[in-house]
């Protein structure tokens, strides 16, 4: 068992000396910027010209559903968010810190992205996950 | 190039079926469809079994097992809820190309209750209400909210469709449910991912339909003519490349290329379509779907619904059978079942539903992943 929190995603970085971050693939063709390693740009079809960026913490709120059902033991109701980030890219989570009340949320409200434990939850091995959420920004 | 009719179709009633197995199921609506025709196993040159849920499970084979093997050839085919218009279009093309003259489509699902999707499985933890939502109904939430960030559409237009929907299906016999729900009822059920509540999500069902496809030929010959559905467009798109596309399972541009490419094909504009059989997985789904297919400029979706132009008696009436919505969503016979409903109102026979005088109807499913299945249709 990990003594230090497992990334969420692989595409979290955790590093050492320093703050966890999210990371993008960018491509050097046409700047399309994904989640998670790739070679190949889906967008332009260019290869091997993928670089890695630190992806942006702040953001706005482009979409969400506000989830009443959800699978056994997810604690409800709660904020699916999509965000896209000042950078360009794009990134899904929970919404927090809001009400889940859709006269409480704005299309376009500033957030940010936050680090912090996975909710509790667990692997079979007993390792802890840090997750990232998003929470309106200061 | 010889022109491809549907000679024989049909669905059967959808619902719950658990003490049958899929290749009863898909069975019954071949049997249906054959007769629709008068043909039998013998007459079909290759079989195309589109299914979901036992995908590695060769339900084609195994449908012949049920019905006749005459040794045919048998294509199995699984492309999400887009499954059913892909066995279709591949029946289509092997008419188009010259390969059979009369050919067999099927559609079947054998469905269990509940949620479906969900976000990751896999290694680790479950991401499922951690990192957002991949339940079906959360997802096309946030698809409709897309709409409504752009456009303003509101929690009561998302509703509507679903009134509308249920409506339809009043009339039709083969329709999972026949319940009348107001306004009211709609928007107070449960909240499932708002803004969809649960009579704004399709009903998980049962079902099968077939269609028996014949070359222009082979239907002369037969002289089945008189009651031929002509394939006038035929188009599978998957989904170009979108900048949200890694968060947000894309439906609309697939569904744009889609129909840009079957107008093309049929050379007509959505202004020349008399009904419509689209892809109401939720209700959400369906109001993003009138900007998609043109039948409105974009945006101007939410006053589809209020003006009433999408339902029976409207301008362009929009799931008459009911829907995915109130007809149930069987999710591999979706795209034949839709194309059964459209070919009933060509030929009309819809009896209460009837769309009066309709002459050209378009059929599209979306399977998320994605895949987009368009057909145009034409009585002969």
């Amino acid at each position: 068992m990990s003594e230090q929190p497992l990334p969420v995603v692989d595409y979290m970085k955790i590093p050492d000396d320093g703050d966890p971050y999210l990371e993008g693939h960018k491509c050097g063709e046409c700047d399309a910027i994904f989640l998670g390693e790739r070679n190949i740009c889906s967008k332009c079809g260019t290869r091997d010209r993928m670089g890695t960026i630190k992806l942006s913490t702040q953001g706005s709120l482009y979409s969400y559903a506000i989830v009443h059902r959800s699978f056994p033991g997810v604690e409800v109701p709660y904020i699916s968010a999509v965000v896209d980030l000042d950078d360009g890219a794009t990134l899904k989570g929970n919404l927090i810190k809001v009400d889940p009340d859709p006269e409480k949320i704005n299309f376009g409200m500033p957030v940010e992205v936050i680090f912090a434990d996975a909710l509790g939850r667990k692997d079979r091995d007993g390792n802890s996950y840090l997750s990232y959420f998003f929470q309106p920004r200061a | 190039m010889t022109d491809a009719y549907v000679v024989g179709v049909d669905m059967i009633k959808f619902g719950r079926f658990p003490e049958k197995t899929v290749p009863q199921i898909g069975s019954e609506a071949i049997m249906m469809a054959l007769d629709d025709c008068g043909m039998t196993i013998h007459d079909i040159q290759a079989l195309y079994s589109g299914n979901l849920g036992q995908a590695s499970g060769m339900v084609g084979q195994r449908i012949l097992h049920e019905i006749g093997q005459t040794g045919i050839p048998v294509i199995n085919v699984s492309n999400a809820c887009a499954t059913g218009a892909t066995a279709f279009r591949e029946a289509w093309a092997s008419i188009k190309a010259g390969l059979y003259d009369c050919v067999l489509a099927v559609g079947v699902e054998q469905m269990g209750r509940g949620l479906l999707g969900g976000a990751g499985g896999g290694t680790g933890i479950s991401k499922e209400g951690l990192l957002g939502s991949g339940t079906m109904p959360a997802v096309f939430a946030e698809a409709g909210m897309e709409h409504s960030n752009k456009y303003g559409t509101t929690f009561e237009q998302f509703a509507k469709v679903s009134v509308k929907n249920h409506h339809h299906s009043t009339m039709n016999s083969k329709a999972m449910y026949q319940i009348e729900t107001p306004l009211e009822t709609v928007m107070n059920a449960e909240m499932i991912s708002y803004p969809n509540t649960k009579l704004m999500c399709s009903v998980n069902v049962d079902g099968s339909a077939a269609a028996v496809i014949c070359s222009e030929k082979k239907t002369r010959e037969l002289g089945l003519m008189g009651r031929a559905i002509k394939v006038r467009a035929s188009i599978l798109a998957s989904d170009p490349w979108q900048e949200r596309d890694l968060v947000m399972p894309d439906v609309n541009s697939c569904t744009r290329k889609a129909a840009k490419e079957a107008y093309e094909m049929a050379g007509l504009g959505a202004e020349d379509i008399d009904l419509i059989e689209l892809h109401d997985c939720f209700a959400t789904a369906e109001i993003l779907h009138y900007d998609n297919l043109g039948l409105c400029e974009d945006g101007g979706a939410g006053r589809l619904i209020d003006d009433g132009d999408v339902a029976l008696g409207g301008r362009i009436p929009v799931n008459v059978s009911g829907g995915l919505l109130s007809k149930g969503h069987p999710l591999g016979a979706t795209g034949i079942a839709n194309i059964y409903e459209v070919s009933t109102h060509l030929r009309g026979e819809a009896g209460a539903r009837q769309v009066e005088g309709a002459r050209i109807g378009l059929t599209h499913v979306i399977g998320l992943g994605s895949a987009c299945g368009i057909h145009i249709l034409e009585k002969a």
